[in-house]
């Protein structure tokens, strides 16, 4: 029982992982905390879908549905963010939270509110480990992540792109000065976190099936997860997400239920009074 | 925060235009029903009072001591179910059902403010955000004493012998409400308490060197906000005869946090212009299937990228400009 | 001049007993709050059409005694507090003569005190019980409530031979008041609950629970009470762990799209269901044959896609009031209610409603199908 809890939880927690790279992905870049971010993991799923139900063959919905979510993605951030770059934290909140509504509503009219599906990329037939299964399709998930969190290791470590995004988070103005296009970083950095976000949408939706709203609660979850972890950091990230998902899952298990909803929140408050940066973060100083 | 609102336009907000705002805003009470055709659309202007009253504090406490809150629909929630609560399960009279659960909120608030105020950005819209659904998760879960998922019914309210039902009659218990909201806030503003507050928005460092308890401010600022939630939200219940777990979810807060923002952060007038905006507005879409989540989406987003003060400051800041 | 008089009066009272055109009256408007956002979209949307589909069919029949219908429809998103509005802007403002909605038990409460201070009759699309028990003077139901979802499962575990069973139950409205109908009836039929579980209608993931039901010896078969995505969810997840068990569901879930997205784990899934999911396999004997064929034939023709059960409420709903309607003779509110109230032997997809004053839905038991899933196909099981 107790193993079939760890797999659940890694289950769940695979998916709040995508969600919370892509947080930190753009707050790494822009210091904005991207609530949208679970409608492009969304979009990726049902244009995947949407495209694969209109006969394209499935590999190239799939990075179409990708392509199609990093261009919104961009779009997004020149018309929604950059015009507010000088706004506060709550203004940009509520600017996502807007942009979340908007892109949520065109999907329901383009697309419909039912649910949609994939084919698991290598079948359902469940690994059976010692009494408990998990689906092969979560392991991708995982794999995905995992490929993810080093290529941005790799891409902010050590392309120039990748440390002119870092520098551009650190000081606009300093990175503007040594030439970097600030413009194309920001813009960069929101579509790679919506081409993150939409695979990992792709890469959910044999599991769980997309709808237009399947956004909302992943969004939610994985800023929770990428909080945990402390924002802006990948390994943050993947740890916040596993951690919330087996939390989640050893709740359901052995207290209940009903109330495995509420940890993630409950988690969230304890770590953020206890250790503001989360457990992986890097206390920030502010100056006076 | 510091760049958004300078202190120059907070000393000018809560000044002069003072009695002028109110004598508007009392004849705007007065006059209005002769205008409104019929029950519904008392009811469109009920909802606009309880969401001005509540943005009020909320502003106090976004506006002016900078402090987000994602989860005020908690507050509200509560509000509601344990006046409903004790009002239909304990039969204790509605007044002094409001009052006491009132009186819990702000100890519930005080308890909870003194570990989330050290935080900051979105920290703190995380943590509130996180107390809000925590709250909406208990009263959908205890079945047993809010109804569940499916809500509740809530019982008439009473002011002593005196029952208070129909659309017009709360139309002025809300209206007065909102009336003292203003006063009540416009006099805290303009007190040395004000003034530290606003000292406080500017830089939360300087101002406790100069010797503003930072601490005890915020935390007061977020007990009386909460307080205002609670009291609108026990009436609310009363009169709507039927509440249910929504009412304290995630979509609430935003809506709230939404009309400070759009109405105008650290102005009082632009959360009443606010709740004014955000009650009708759903009123026009209703009815244009699939459109209505995008265009709300669009005129939130619209309106804070070209006036990011808010209507209410921006609108000011127009009319200073053009008077020079 | 006599017989110019008598003429006149002749020509008055010809006047007087012929029909009113439709172009002259104003029509009659129904109004209709559903759900078309949010948690029970896939309530309200085929509920909208349905209602679209009929009102201007019934137009374009020449109207209802002699009118034109209009609908007059609103979304709450899911949210009660905002049907509370719509109902009253429905009463005051587009002053409606009929409600036909409340997707959700939910909104159908909120949206009762109002209707209730208007003498406004309502027909709800809702499933709790709570909407006709205690009996509300002018609201009624057309969809088999919660009660008898599990009620008839029940019945069937009982003439299986299954004792104990593991509940698993949405958070919604709709889960938790199908658990406590649930709860509430299994001793009657010798069933023990033994694993009481719940999942929230968006997880991806709920093989935490159902490892519960697993690994409890006494669990001799699942019932798991939601509807939509959440429910699909949970049957995968039961294939994919391996639990074999007997698998009831809900009737939230009798929809072809059910199939579609579970594939293989939905075979062998028993659930009580309104005869429509299985119209064609009925025998020809069967009243609600005709009505359901006829309803999934119109749907499919205009909207070009399958007919749920929840349009199938709706189908019901509108043609209830119609019904009363026409018995009554006018639109006058009082008229209308008091001829719903009498309704006997009308035949919807429910079943054949007959009501009374003490029974404002009007269906019985044997009404509802046991179906099960077949070879990837509702099948009519006995």
């Amino acid at each position: 029982m107790l193993l079939q809890f760890v797999f659940s939880g890694c289950t769940l927690g695979a998916a709040y992982i995508l969600a919370a790279l892509g947080f930190s992905m753009i707050y790494n870049a822009s210091g904005v905390i991207n609530l949208a971010q679970g409608e492009f993991i969304m979009i990726g799923g049902m244009s995947a879908a949407a495209l694969s139900a209109l006969g394209i063959a499935l590999p190239m919905a799939i990075v179409a549905g990708v392509v199609i979510a990093a261009l919104i993605g961009a779009a997004v951030e020149r018309l929604a963010i950059a015009p507010t770059r000088k706004a506060d934290t709550t203004s940009i909140i509520i600017i996502t939270i807007s942009v979340s509504m908007v892109l949520r509503g065109l999907t329901e009219i383009i697309l419909g509110k039912e649910n949609h599906s994939l084919p698991p990329f290598s079948g359902d037939q469940p690994i059976d480990f010692q009494g408990a299964s998990i689906l092969p399709q979560s392991l991708w998930v995982f794999a995905l992540s995992a490929i993810i969190v080093v290529a941005l290791a790799f891409f902010f470590g050590k392309t120039r792109f990748g440390k002119s995004m870092l520098a551009t988070s650190h000081n606009r103005l300093a990175a503007q000065l040594v030439g970097v296009d600030v413009r194309k970083v920001m813009m960069s950095s929101f579509a790679l976190s919506a081409a993150i976000g939409a695979v990992g949408g792709v890469a959910l939706a044999p599991i769980t099936t997309v709808a237009y709203d399947t956004g909302v609660m992943l969004g939610l979850k994985g800023f929770v997860a990428a909080t945990l972890g402390g924002l802006g950091s990948g390994l943050g990230a993947v740890f916040g997400g596993l951690f919330l998902g087996l939390c989640e899952a050893f709740t359901a298990g052995y207290i209940s239920s009903s109330y495995k909803d509420a940890v993630p929140f409950v988690l969230v408050f304890l770590v953020l009074t206890l250790r503001p940066q989360g457990i992986f973060g890097v206390k920030s100083a502010d100056r006076v | 925060m510091s760049q958004l609102v300078s202190s120059t336009d907070i000393r000018e907000w809560s000044g002069a235009p003072r009695m002028k705002g109110l004598t508007a805003l009392g004849a705007v009470i007065l006059l209005l029903p002769l205008v409104l055709p019929n029950a519904f659309y008392y009811d469109v202007v009920i909802r606009i009072a309880v969401n001005a009253i509540i943005a009020i504090g909320l502003n106090l406490l976004i506006g002016y001591t900078g402090q987000i809150s994602l989860g005020h629909a908690g507050f509200l929630g509560i509000g509601a179910y344990g006046s409903a609560i004790l009002t239909s399960r304990y039969g204790i009279s509605s007044l002094p059902a409001l009052c006491v659960t009132a009186a819990a909120v702000a100890l519930l608030a005080w308890i909870v403010a003194r570990p989330i105020l050290r935080l900051k950005g979105h920290s703190l819209a995380m943590a509130t955000l996180g107390l809000g659904i925590i709250v909406s998760i208990v009263l959908t879960n205890e079945a047993q004493l809010t109804g569940g998922p499916d809500g509740l019914s809530v019982d008439g309210f009473a002011i002593g012998r005196v029952a208070i039902s129909g659309e017009k009659n709360w139309y002025w218990i809300f209206s007065a409400v909102l009336f003292l909201s203003v006063v009540l806030a416009q006099n805290l503003i303009d007190s040395p308490a004000g003034r530290a507050i606003q000292a406080l928005h500017g830089s939360e460092i300087a101002a406790s060197v100069v010797g503003v308890d930072v601490k005890s401010y915020k935390t007061s600022i977020f007990v009386l906000s909460a307080v205002f939630t609670s009291i609108v939200g026990s009436l609310y219940g009363h009169y709507s005869g039927f509440i249910n777990p929504g009412v304290a979810n995630f979509a609430t807060s935003v809506e709230l946090v939404t009309i400070v923002v759009v109405g105008g952060m650290a102005s009082i007038w632009g959360s009443v212009i606010g709740a004014v905006l955000l009650g009708v507005l759903p009123q026009l879409l209703a009815g244009h299937e699939g459109w209505d989540t995008v265009i709300f989406g669009l005129v939130l987003g619209l309106s804070i990228i070209f006036m990011p003060r808010g209507i209410v400051p921006t609108l000011q800041g127009w009319f200073r400009e053009r008077a020079r | 001049m006599r017989r110019s008089f008598f003429s006149v009066l002749v020509a008055g009272l010809a006047a007087l007993a012929s029909p009113v055109r439709a172009a002259d009256a104003p029509p009659v408007k129904i109004g209709a709050v559903l759900s078309l956002t949010g948690g029970a979209a896939t309530l309200g949307d085929p509920a909208l059409k349905t209602l679209q589909l009929y009102v201007d069919k019934l137009n374009g029949q020449g109207g209802l005694l002699g009118r034109k219908l209009e609908l007059v429809a609103y979304d709450d998103g899911t949210e009660p507090a905002k049907a509370n509005g719509f109902a009253k802007r429905l009463i005051d403002d587009d002053k409606v003569d009929v409600f036909i909605g409340g997707s959700t038990t939910g909104s159908t409460m909120a949206m009762w005190p109002a209707a209730e201070k208007a003498d406004m009759p309502f027909i709800s699309l809702g499933g709790g019980l709570v909407i006709v028990d205690p009996v509300k003077k002018g609201l009624f139901k057309v969809s088999h409530n919660d009660r008898m979802i599990a009620e008839k499962a029940l019945m069937d575990m009982q003439k299986r031979g299954i004792k104990a069973i593991g509940l698993i139950s949405e958070t919604s409205g709709y889960g938790q008041s199908g658990r406590k109908e649930t709860l509430a009836l299994a001793p009657k039929y010798g069933v023990e609950v033994v694993v009481d579980e719940t999942y929230a209608s968006k997880d991806t993931d709920v093989t935490a629970q159902l490892t519960k039901v697993k690994a409890n010896p006494k669990a001799e078969a699942i019932f798991v009470f939601g509807f939509g995505q959440g429910a699909m969810i949970v049957t995968k997840n039961i294939a994919q762990i391996g639990l074999k068990l007997p698998h009831y569901e809900a009737t939230g879930s009798a929809s072809e799209d059910y199939i579609k997205l579970t594939g293989a784990a939905s075979e062998g899934v028993r659930l009580p269901s309104p005869a429509m999911l299985v119209a064609t396999q009925l025998p020809d004997a069967d009243p609600q044959k005709k009505v359901s064929v006829e309803y999934t034939t119109d749907f499919a023709e205009r909207y070009k896609s399958d007919a749920s059960t929840f349009g199938a409420y709706a189908r019901d709903a509108f043609f209830l009031w119609v019904d009363a309607v026409k018995r009554a003779g006018s639109f006058d509110k009082e008229k209308v209610r008091d001829a719903l109230e009498h309704t006997k032997g009308l035949v919807g997809t429910c079943g054949v409603i007959n009501m009374s004053p003490q029974d404002h839905l009007g269906l019985d038991i044997s009404a509802f199908k046991m179906v099960e899933v077949k070879n990837g196909a509702w099948t009519l099981s006995q």
